[in-house]
């Protein structure tokens, strides 16, 4: 009774009037193969996508090492002028691992945020917070300026001028002894507040911090 | 006097005649550039019999093309002869450089400029032809826009050659570092922190074109696999598949060109 039949759904594929198919399967074996083949190949791909991708997007979750380098002595600074200093930040490339960094005694008049007082010396990145272009620190005008884009920094790296849109980088200091030592660098918004460090071009105030993440290593 | 028109000969009876030429004398003429004519065609005749390739070049080469055709039809393949030319120079140029950020990169482009014969003509050639290329690729794109070639049925091929000027400029962008001199060096900064002002995913962007939180070791060798292994191949694949359309779906007569009606319709509007 065809009619009969059409009611009844069972699982077995000779009722469900599945050419080919022996009586009492649930699955026929072109379909078993098909799956099959489908499978093992989409294993085989993945198995040298997957390492390949992962290979690739790993350097963002790398975890950077702390290095605490030794830049000069304490009687090498003062606080009322800058001293540039060249530190290292990718060791092992030469030139293109160095940066520069503006350093200053911590001066209690100027230096009032609270974020502050318990760092012995101020050294500030020279990587402007536009677009990474190195600033200068000039006397005369006692600004950072950076020759790319017009921007400008006032003595705490708050940004007076043109387009960056957080203060400058800072810089970790500690005193060993003798030595003055300069650690990770950190940025901070415009209330100098330390967040943990951001690449330039991204806003720190407001939602800023929630729309530029930082390093997955770098949270706690 | 006029001379009287030459008379053609009258046919000769048959046994008179010469015998045609058999296929093995090379229509009676024979030599040495009959010969290679021959070597020419046995050798193309038995690639085309296990291939049957003459079909796909035939139907690739000897396409009909609309009327008003100008030169403004040959920026696609000026672009890619400016692609085949990077493709070739850059080849080259790989056997000398070396990708190592502290200092071997700048030497090897200074030895490739100012040592090797011809190194200056070959690097000079990938550096302005990538421009060139740059170029008439916005030029192509402005004839496909203002000709309105975009248009249905060919809006994949506009998409295809949307993904193909990305992957130019990031070709352009990737290749910049290369020299690893001061410009190449600072103009890396500044590109890579541009993709990081995009909200949410740009710090990680950053961070997978540096290869890291700052401009290291591996940024140049990426940069440097990234242009001259990734992306090359899919520009030739994406050019295979642009050009495919191109022939499958055939080019567009200019916008100013009318069509023509039939004859028996242009008697009826009179």
């Amino acid at each position: 009774m065809p009619d009969k039949r059409d009611k009844h759904k069972s699982k077995y594929t000779l009722d469900r009037q599945i050419p080919g198919a022996f009586e009492g399967e649930t699955i026929t074996r072109r379909r078993f193969m098909t799956g099959t083949a489908h499978t093992a190949g989409a294993v085989a791909a993945a198995s040298f996508a997957l390492p390949a991708l992962g290979f690739a997007v790993g350097p963002i979750f790398e975890r950077n090492t702390v290095r605490w380098e030794t830049v000069g002595t304490a009687d090498q600074f003062n606080e009322n002028n800058y001293i540039p200093t060249v530190l290292t930040v990718v060791p092992g490339i030469g030139e293109a691992g160095k940066t520069t960094v503006y350093i200053r005694k911590h001066n209690d008049t100027i230096d009032t945020d609270s974020y502050d007082r318990d760092t012995p010396y101020i050294a500030i990145s020279d990587r402007c917070v536009h677009l990474g272009c190195p600033v200068r620190w000039v006397d005369a005008a006692e600004r950072f300026i950076c020759p790319c884009h017009g921007g400008v920094y006032d003595l705490l790296g708050k940004p007076v001028a043109g387009p960056p849109v957080r203060p400058l980088d800072r810089f970790y200091t500690r005193v060993n002894g003798e030595n003055v030592e300069v650690g990770p660098r950190f940025s901070v918004n415009s209330q100098l507040r330390r967040f943990s460090p951001r690449d330039p071009g991204e806003p720190l105030d407001g939602i800023g911090q929630y729309l530029y993440p930082s390093r997955p290593d770098a949270r706690k | 006097m006029p001379r009287l028109p030459k008379l053609p000969a009258p046919p000769l009876p048959g046994p008179l005649q010469e015998p045609p030429p058999r296929p093995s004398e090379g229509n009676g003429k024979g030599g040495p550039l009959e010969d290679a004519k021959q070597a020419g065609i046995t050798t193309v005749a038995w690639v085309d019999e296990r291939t049957s390739l003459s079909g796909a070049a035939r139907w690739m080469m000897f396409r009909k093309v609309p009327k008003g055709t100008n030169w403004f039809y040959t920026l696609g393949s000026a672009t890619m002869f400016a692609f085949l030319s990077q493709a070739v120079t850059g080849v080259f140029l790989a056997m000398y450089y070396r990708p190592e950020p502290g200092g071997g990169a700048y030497e090897s482009i200074r030895y490739v400029t100012n040592d090797v014969f011809l190194g200056q003509f070959v690097r000079g050639m990938h550096k302005w032809g990538a421009s060139v290329m740059v170029v008439l690729v916005f030029m192509h794109m402005g004839r496909t826009f203002f000709f309105g070639a975009y248009k249905y049925p060919r809006e994949l091929n506009w998409v295809i050659g949307v993904v193909l000027l990305i992957l130019t400029m990031a070709m352009s962008f990737t290749g910049y570092l290369l020299p690893f001199d001061e410009r190449a060096y600072w103009a890396t900064i500044v590109g890579v922190n541009i993709n990081g002002t995009g909200p949410l995913i740009g710090p990680y962007l950053s961070d997978f074109l540096r290869g890291g939180s700052e401009i290291g070791a591996t940024t140049l060798s990426r940069f440097y696999a990234i242009h001259m292994l990734l992306i090359p191949g899919l520009l030739a694949a994406l050019i295979g598949a642009h050009l495919y359309l191109v022939a499958k779906l055939g080019t567009t007569a200019p916008p100013w060109k009318k069509s023509e009606k039939p004859a028996e319709l242009r008697e009826t509007e009179v």
